[in-house]
């Protein structure tokens, strides 16, 4: 993207006014996604955006300027605004010397999408919304949604990195309307991975609709979910969202470390139920939040958190990691080359256990059954979350009866943790999520095994 | 109709957005919506700057429609290479769509913008140092607000300066700048063993319009009064919304209303117009003509002049917004009610709206509550809004309401309803207006009969 030399001699220049790190990071980003909706193809949208961040860190100060221009001129007048904004007190030069290192994941990217005819992606559209048609007349409204894109990433800073990225994701989602004497209810199913076009190959596509469609209509039948507090059975694969929630946020270094979570000072103690295991794992092969380098030029990790309920370790970026002298953990990440780098999740999960799922739903007498979860927010410094539910049963005599209408449920992290009281042993990865923080999404994922929570809060409507 | 831009560098945006519009051939409609920005954000931390980000972004969106097919490319530069492959992807895309008899584009309506000029240039030439010290300066007054403030997570200047231009071959020519500066700090309050955020903000349209100590205040404030709170049992409550989150619930409202949500079904109001959906207090607008809006303009996305928008009036609704597209399709005009940014086709959405005041300041309506929450915060708006079905369930933090005085904190509860029953339930409507940061203009808002999900 940018010649060695070029980039040994912007980082020089980002140094001359007595910065003590810099670093250029490139991006070369294409988009491009397909819409149906109301029974029609509306539109076909490609994108290209392609620029460079430049950042000096002086002290506690980073300066951050970024640029669409990528020649050698526009790239130093970037890292001089940079270093400027960084107030460098010192003088003189600077040489920096970039070692080339290279990123792997692993695996290949079978067939890039840009390579895919676009009538073959329009293809898919208008199956998925028969299928989803198909299902029954309730069915009013029906959106399907069509996504890829490959991001080439290059960071270069004052400590001789130099690694290249090359990261592809391809994204199917189906949103159904089912309409019937109670009113309109939704239903909603997604599938992505950090891979090309076979993404086709894993996922049937007729039948992901088809789900959809069968969700909203099930709602349809919803009565209003519960109010208060009892025991929640969350489904295998479909509430990931918890950890990333309850815990994940709470154990960002750069929260920790400003005081700003319920997690800060536990480094060591017992966080959690005993069989309790909580990874964050960009490594993960083919997941929505693979990396193979983070968005700092650091190898993508597998990071143990909680430890059979032992918390182990925060998770780190380049500065804080910097600030506490050890190494990052690989979870510096950032949403474009426009916005600076912070600590983020990648794919989080929670390990399975050993018990059968299905038991655990017959050992809860009265309960809720959450098998899909939609996203969730969180307080880090109190550690209070919500998280919402798009598919939710009632549990009744150890059996799952009718369907909930949709709410949030909302929780302490900490206490949520020690009241993990079943796990199961059917673990699976979620649907791609989106994580925001500070105005900034990137992608990630999350899985869970079937497990029970003694006690949580659930938001509906009914007494 | 003519038109002037504002400045030179809007005409410029506009000449440029007007050559790719030129290139429209024959039975093809061609639009270029052309933006550029600068900005500053400043973040101060434990008494020094943590980051300061200054840039220039640019981008253009190139929207295409033939046959009454539409395709759109966007790229994040204004270089010409770029732009051209923007055309030619377009066009390509525009190929695969199907065809919709009611797509294309705006053309003029004769109605004239209403004119408007907020841009102060003071905004971009203001010094770095200044941006700094008030940040840190922001910073520092949290920091004295109180005893038990430990710490500001973070303390934020921002400025932002921008340009847009959107020309069409069917006649279309608008263009517009706007200049904003804000500030926001994030209080971290601490007792025991117990944490609390508190968050203050503060917005102008030049740099004195900003007022430090109120956001400073409000930050310490809010971080400060939760300690001690814990979940109430569940019951049946009434409401008390302060400004902030009643605009937030109009919001909701606004977005069920948008003639794009109603024409496909995904609307829980999109038959009951000239119907009483909401008590007879509300009266809301979507009105970017209403200067005192930070979202304020005088063209919408599609180079159509902005409009004063009545929907729901005493309680009953009266329409609908509409694009040029969407509106051809139900048989109305556009409501010049176009939202987009570079990276996106035109979709229709509220930009400034407004609910009504109606009478007694927030006390007054305080003392009228015999039990209920007055809400800090709200979370889980995304997860626990489904604004197809109108179910509404939310986290929130605040005080409970006890004899029409604020009583103990709470934290760790829900609350719940359907949009359609909250706007029923609205029993009191404050005089207490407040325009928002993000354009709308809400006053406090009573609404009664939740469920609080709680211990």
């Amino acid at each position: 993207m940018i010649e060695q030399s070029v980039l040994e001699e912007v980082l020089g220049v980002a140094m001359r006014t007595g910065g003590e790190f810099a670093e250029v990071f490139a991006e070369d980003r294409r988009n491009a996604s397909a819409v149906l909706d109301d029974g029609r193809v509306e539109e076909l949208t490609s994108g290209r955006d392609r620029g460079a961040g430049i950042r000096v860190v002086v002290g506690e100060t980073t300066g951050f300027a970024h640029t669409a221009d990528l020649s050698e001129a526009g790239l130093i007048a970037a890292a001089q605004a940079a270093a400027a904004a960084a107030r460098g007190g010192g003088g003189g030069t600077n040489v920096v010397a970039l070692h080339r290192g290279s990123a792997s994941r692993g695996y290949d990217i079978e067939t890039f999408p840009g390579d895919v005819p676009k009538a073959r992606k329009v293809e898919l559209l208008t199956r998925a919304d028969e299928a989803a048609r198909s299902v029954g007349d309730a069915i009013s409204q029906v959106s399907v949604s069509y996504g890829d894109n490959r991001r080439r990433i290059l960071v270069a800073n004052s400590d001789g990195v130099f690694v290249e990225d090359d990261t592809v994701r391809t994204f199917f989602a189906v949103s159904c309307v089912a309409t019937g004497d109670t009113g309109m209810q939704t239903g909603r199913e997604s599938v992505g991975h950090t891979i090309g076009f076979e993404l086709f190959d894993m996922y049937d596509i007729d039948q992901l609709a088809r789900n959809a469609a069968d969700r909203a209509i099930t709602k349809l039948a919803a009565r209003p979910a519960p109010s208060g507090q009892m025991p929640v059975v969350i489904g295998s694969g479909g509430g990931g969202v918890l950890f990333h929630e309850a815990c994940g946020h709470g154990l960002e270094a750069d929260l920790v470390s400003k005081g700003a979570s319920v997690f800060r000072g536990r480094v060591g103690q017992q966080v959690a139920s005993k069989g309790v295991t909580v990874v964050d794992d960009g490594t993960m092969t083919r997941e929505w939040g693979n990396i193979a380098i983070d968005d700092e030029g650091n190898p993508a990790q597998r990071n143990v958190l909680i430890e059979d309920g032992i918390l182990t370790d925060y998770m780190w970026d380049h500065l804080r990691a910097r600030k506490e002298g050890r190494r990052s953990s690989g979870n510096g990440r950032r949403q474009s080359y426009q916005n600076l780098p912070m600590v983020r999740m990648t794919n989080t999960y929670l390990l399975a256990g050993e018990e059968d799922p299905e038991s655990i739903i017959a050992s809860t007498p009265k309960g809720v059954y959450v098998k899909h979860l939609g996203g969730g927010q969180v307080n880090t410094a109190t550690g209070d979350f919500v998280f919402g539910m798009t598919e939710a049963y009632l549990i009744e005599d150890g059996k799952v009866t009718e369907p909930l209408r949709e709410g949030n449920l909302i929780g302490n992290g900490p206490e949520v943790l020690q009241r993990i009281d079943a796990l199961g042993n059917d673990f699976a990865m979620g649907p791609p999520g989106t994580c925001g923080k500070d105005g900034q999404g990137v992608p990630v994922g999350d899985g869970v095994p079937t497990l029970r929570v003694s006690s949580l809060t659930i938001g509906g409507t009914a007494a | 109709m003519t038109f002037d831009p504002p400045d030179q560098e809007s005409a410029d945006l506009l000449a440029l957005a007007q050559s790719v519009a030129n290139n429209a051939r024959s039975g093809e409609q061609l639009e270029a919506f052309v933006a550029r920005s600068s900005y500053t954000t400043v973040r101060a931390h434990g008494g020094e700057v943590e980051s300061f980000t200054s840039a220039v972004s640019a981008g253009i969106g190139v929207r295409v429609v033939s046959d009454h097919r539409q395709g759109f490319a966007w790229a994040g530069t204004l270089e010409s290479d770029a732009i051209a492959d923007a055309l030619a992807d377009a066009r390509d895309n525009a190929t695969f769509a199907e065809p919709d008899e009611w797509v294309g584009l705006a053309e003029p309506d004769g109605v004239a913008p209403v004119p408007f000029d907020a841009f102060d240039p003071s905004v971009a030439t203001m010094e770095a140092s200044r941006k700094i010290d008030l940040a840190l300066e922001l910073e520092r007054m949290v920091r004295a607000g109180d005893l038990r403030i430990t710490g500001v997570r973070v303390a934020t200047f921002s400025d932002s300066s921008s340009r847009f231009a959107v020309a069409t071959s069917t006649g279309i020519a608008g263009a517009g700048r706007g200049a904003w500066c804000s500030m926001s700090a994030l209080a971290l309050a601490e007792d025991g063993d117990e944490t609390y955020t508190g968050g203050g903000s503060t917005v102008g349209f030049r740099p004195d319009d900003l007022d430090l100590a109120e956001a400073a205040d409000d930050a310490v404030l809010r971080a400060t009064r939760l300690f001690g709170a814990k979940p109430v049992p569940s019951q049946r409550v009434t409401i008390i919304l302060e400004p902030r989150m009643a605009a937030t619930i109009a919001g909701l409202l606004g977005s069920t209303l948008t003639g794009e949500r109603v024409l496909k079904g995904r609307s829980p109001f999109g038959d009951r117009v000239g119907e009483t959906i909401a008590s007879p207090k509300l009266t809301l607008v979507d009105d970017p003509t209403d200067h005192r809006s930070y979202a304020a303009d005088m063209f919408d996305g599609e180079g159509l002049a902005c409009r004063r928008n009545q929907l729901v009036v005493d309680g009953v609704l009266q329409g609908f917004l509409y694009d040029s597209a969407s509106g051809r399709r139900a048989g109305q005009p556009s409501t010049g009610s176009a939202v987009r940014g570079v990276s996106s086709t035109p979709s229709v959405g509220c930009q400034a709206l407004a609910v009504a005041p109606g009478a007694g300041s927030f006390e007054s309506l305080l003392a009228d509550i015999d039990t209920g929450v007055y809400l800090q915060s709200m979370t889980g708006l995304h997860s626990g809004v489904n604004l197809v079905s109108g179910d509404i369930s939310v986290g929130i933090e605040g005080l409970m309401v006890r004899n029409g005085q604020l009583a103990e904190p709470v934290r760790e509860v829900t609350i719940a309803s359907t949009l359609q029953r909250m706007l029923l339930d609205i029993v009191a409507i404050g005089d207490d207006i407040e325009w928002l940061p993000g354009g709308t203009g809400c006053p406090t808002i009573v609404i009664a009969d939740l469920s609080l999900g709680g211990s």
